[in-house]
């Protein structure tokens, strides 16, 4: 176990070197760059190079990697000068909401997929499993930010059950102080997600359904809900503990829409209202955070899978 | 809108059962020559087998007439109904659907049908391209990393894994930022980021394709490694790449929809579905102005479900490849 958590500690240091490296890449190296988008087409190319020299983006790029990262490490994420604040301090008012959406969004597609799921796998090829099938299927075809419309339209003007927008406020307290106006991003976002979940744990039991375990069980005489919920649905936990933390970048980018949509106040709106703005050192924090984030739950996913399974830890 | 594809459905008991029992006539032609093996009966290539699967499974032939009747709605279409979606109008603005307008116009007087027909166009072609261009690169990468092995293979996943762990959509809205939006663009930004993944599939399908005995024996019988990638793994590993190939035109198409209701997709007056939907947003709060939300939406919703259930069913028909019937 000692070897595997090295081995994989020392991969995720070098992808995080390389995510760091890529993302200032993807805003240095393209063409214009940061202070040509910040003075507009018609500044000239002596300011431009004042700008520059000042901001030291005319230093080699790995001159400008190792200050950005270091200072990356001491916290300091830039200054929007657009919005007159740290990234930090801006990152740290906006994570905590979208934390608040995606953990309740997650919740309920893991609640309603994980066992609808299971129920298509054992009922497989029945009306029901069809109908949800059909209902995965429309999930996946489906833009979130449709899916958020269509519910504003239904159930917040046509028939008006809930706010039209999401909760809106400052503080965390303020924002699930308005429970009915969390119910239709929360909605939305689980929509997503159920279609996968609901999807992988089918699949998952139908392929131990057939395994050699289940026969055993079986043949010892476990009952039919003994073997499905005690031997089945435990080895099919495993895989989905790694499906969460691949979903990563897909849960992120359904928060971006989700908050456009509900104009929620949490870092994907913050994000695309920065990306209006080219307020790059705003991008650059979110990104990276982002991607932490990212990185560290894949990690947190590979040694729980290792915990759990502990075939993986010897290849 | 996911970058993760539907999980397949484990092949059928008897199906594995019959796998386990190998089967002589596994071995293509060519391979079987190569093994100096006369093979018993001519086998049917690969493609024709996995046809026959395809085309029993009705959902899948169902789909893509439905495809083939998008593509004629949104080519062959604006051949017979004339618009004019070039010019804005301001007399028709928001005019409802009528015997003028079959679906009524949008806010500055285009005609939604018309319209609906050539943003359907750029959808399709960004989506193909960008599904083409990535899986494309993808598979070269894949195969030369899983084929490479070793340390150049860590490396070269480990840039994967970098890529993989940035959020997609996140470094997508940047691109545009600072792109300047265009067909060409919107299919490179979407195409940039979805090789990685299909990168992926390929490399660990390649690793397990490089120990089967038949690539072992292209090698003991003097067969250098392009002739083990080119003739023996990649035609091997098709399957795989082609079912991705087809989710990749289904998420392209959903990104290219996001990126439009962002406002960073085709500018006017070019279209795709996705900004026909964002600028019906507009009018969505003063209701009654179905004409300019619903038929973008469906249009994406049906082409997407299409292009899912012909992957799925292409995924039966290629990935239980050793299943002879």
């Amino acid at each position: 176990m000692t070897g595997f958590l090295i081995r994989r500690i020392l991969q995720t240091i070098l992808v995080l070197i390389l995510v760091t490296l890529f993302t200032l890449l993807l805003v240095r190296v393209l063409p214009g760059g940061p202070i040509r988008a910040l003075l507009g087409p018609r500044a000239t190319p002596a300011q431009i190079a004042y700008y520059n020299r000042l901001y030291g983006f005319d230093q080699p790029i790995y001159v400008q990697y190792g200050k950005w990262v270091w200072q990356l490490l001491h916290g300091n994420f830039g200054y929007s000068v657009k919005l007159n604040q740290s990234v930090a301090g801006l990152i740290a008012d906006k994570l905590p909401k979208t934390i608040i959406l995606v953990a309740l969004g997650l919740g309920v597609s893991l609640i309603l997929g994980i066992p609808l799921g299971i129920y298509q796998a054992v009922k497989r090829y029945t009306p029901g499993d069809y109908v949800l099938t059909g209902i995965s299927f429309l999930g996946y075809a489906t833009p979130t930010f449709f899916v958020g419309l269509l519910l504003i339209e239904w159930f917040a003007i046509a028939i008006p059950l809930f706010p039209p927008f999401g909760p809106q406020g400052e503080t965390v307290w303020q924002i699930l102080s308005q429970p009915r106006a969390l119910v239709l991003p929360v909605l939305t976002y689980a929509f997503i997600g159920y279609a996968l979940w609901s999807r992988f744990m089918r699949s998952s039991v139908m392929d131990n359904l057939v395994q050699d375990y289940v026969r055993t069980a079986r043949a010892k005489g476990a009952s039919e809900r003994r073997v499905l919920w005690g031997h089945i649905f435990r080895n099919s936990l495993i895989s989905i503990v790694t499906l969460l933390g691949l979903s990563l970048p897909s849960l992120v980018a359904g928060t971006v829409f989700v908050e456009v949509v509900f104009n929620y106040p949490g870092m994907g709106l913050a994000f695309v209202t920065a990306a209006g703005n080219v307020d790059y050192q705003v991008l650059l924090g979110i990104t990276v955070v982002t991607a932490l984030a990212t990185i560290v739950g894949n990690l947190l996913a590979d040694i729980g899978y290792a915990v759990l399974d502990p075939r993986v830890r010897y290849n | 809108m996911s970058m993760i594809t539907p999980p397949s459905d484990p092949a059928p008991v008897e199906a594995i059962q019959e796998a386990e029992q190998v089967d002589p006539n596994a071995l293509t032609a060519v391979e079987a020559a190569e093994l100096g093996m006369t093979p018993a009966a001519k086998p049917r290539s690969m493609l024709r087998r996995g046809w026959e699967v395809f085309a029993e499974n009705k959902l899948a032939l169902v789909s893509l007439v439905g495809l083939v009747l998008i593509a004629g709605f949104c080519y062959i279409g604006p051949l017979f109904y004339h618009t004019n979606q070039v010019n804005t109008n301001l007399k028709d603005y928001l005019c409802r659907p009528g015997a003028q307008h079959l679906l009524g116009c949008n806010d500055v007087g285009y005609d939604q049908l018309g319209r609906l027909m050539v943003a359907g166009q750029t959808s399709l072609e960004v989506g193909l391209a960008a599904a083409i261009v990535a899986v494309l690169f993808g598979t070269l990468y894949g195969a030369l990393a899983g084929f490479a092995g070793g340390s150049v293979d860590s490396f070269m996943m480990r840039i994967v894994d970098a890529g993989l762990s940035l959020p997609y959509i996140m470094v997508i809205i940047i691109l545009s930022v600072v792109l300047q939006p265009s067909t060409v663009t919107m299919i490179f930004i979407i195409a940039v980021f979805y090789w990685l993944g299909v990168s992926r599939l390929v490399r660990g399908e390649t690793l397990s394709l490089r120990t089967r005995e038949y690539v072992q024996a292209v090698k003991v019988l003097g067969g250098g490694s392009r002739r083990a990638i080119t003739r023996h793994i990649l035609p091997n590993a098709v399957g795989v790449i082609i079912v991705q190939a087809t989710f990749a035109v289904a998420d392209s198409i959903l990104i290219l929809a996001g990126l439009g209701f962002l406002g960073y997709g085709v500018q006017p007056p070019a279209s795709d579905w996705g900004s026909m939907l964002s600028n019906g947003l507009n009018y969505l709060q003063s209701s009654n102005y179905w004409w300019l939300i619903y038929p973008p939406g469906i249009a994406i919703i049906l082409t997407c479900i299409c292009f899912n259930f012909i992957g799925d069913a292409l995924r039966d028909a290629f990935e239980t490849r050793l299943q002879r019937r």
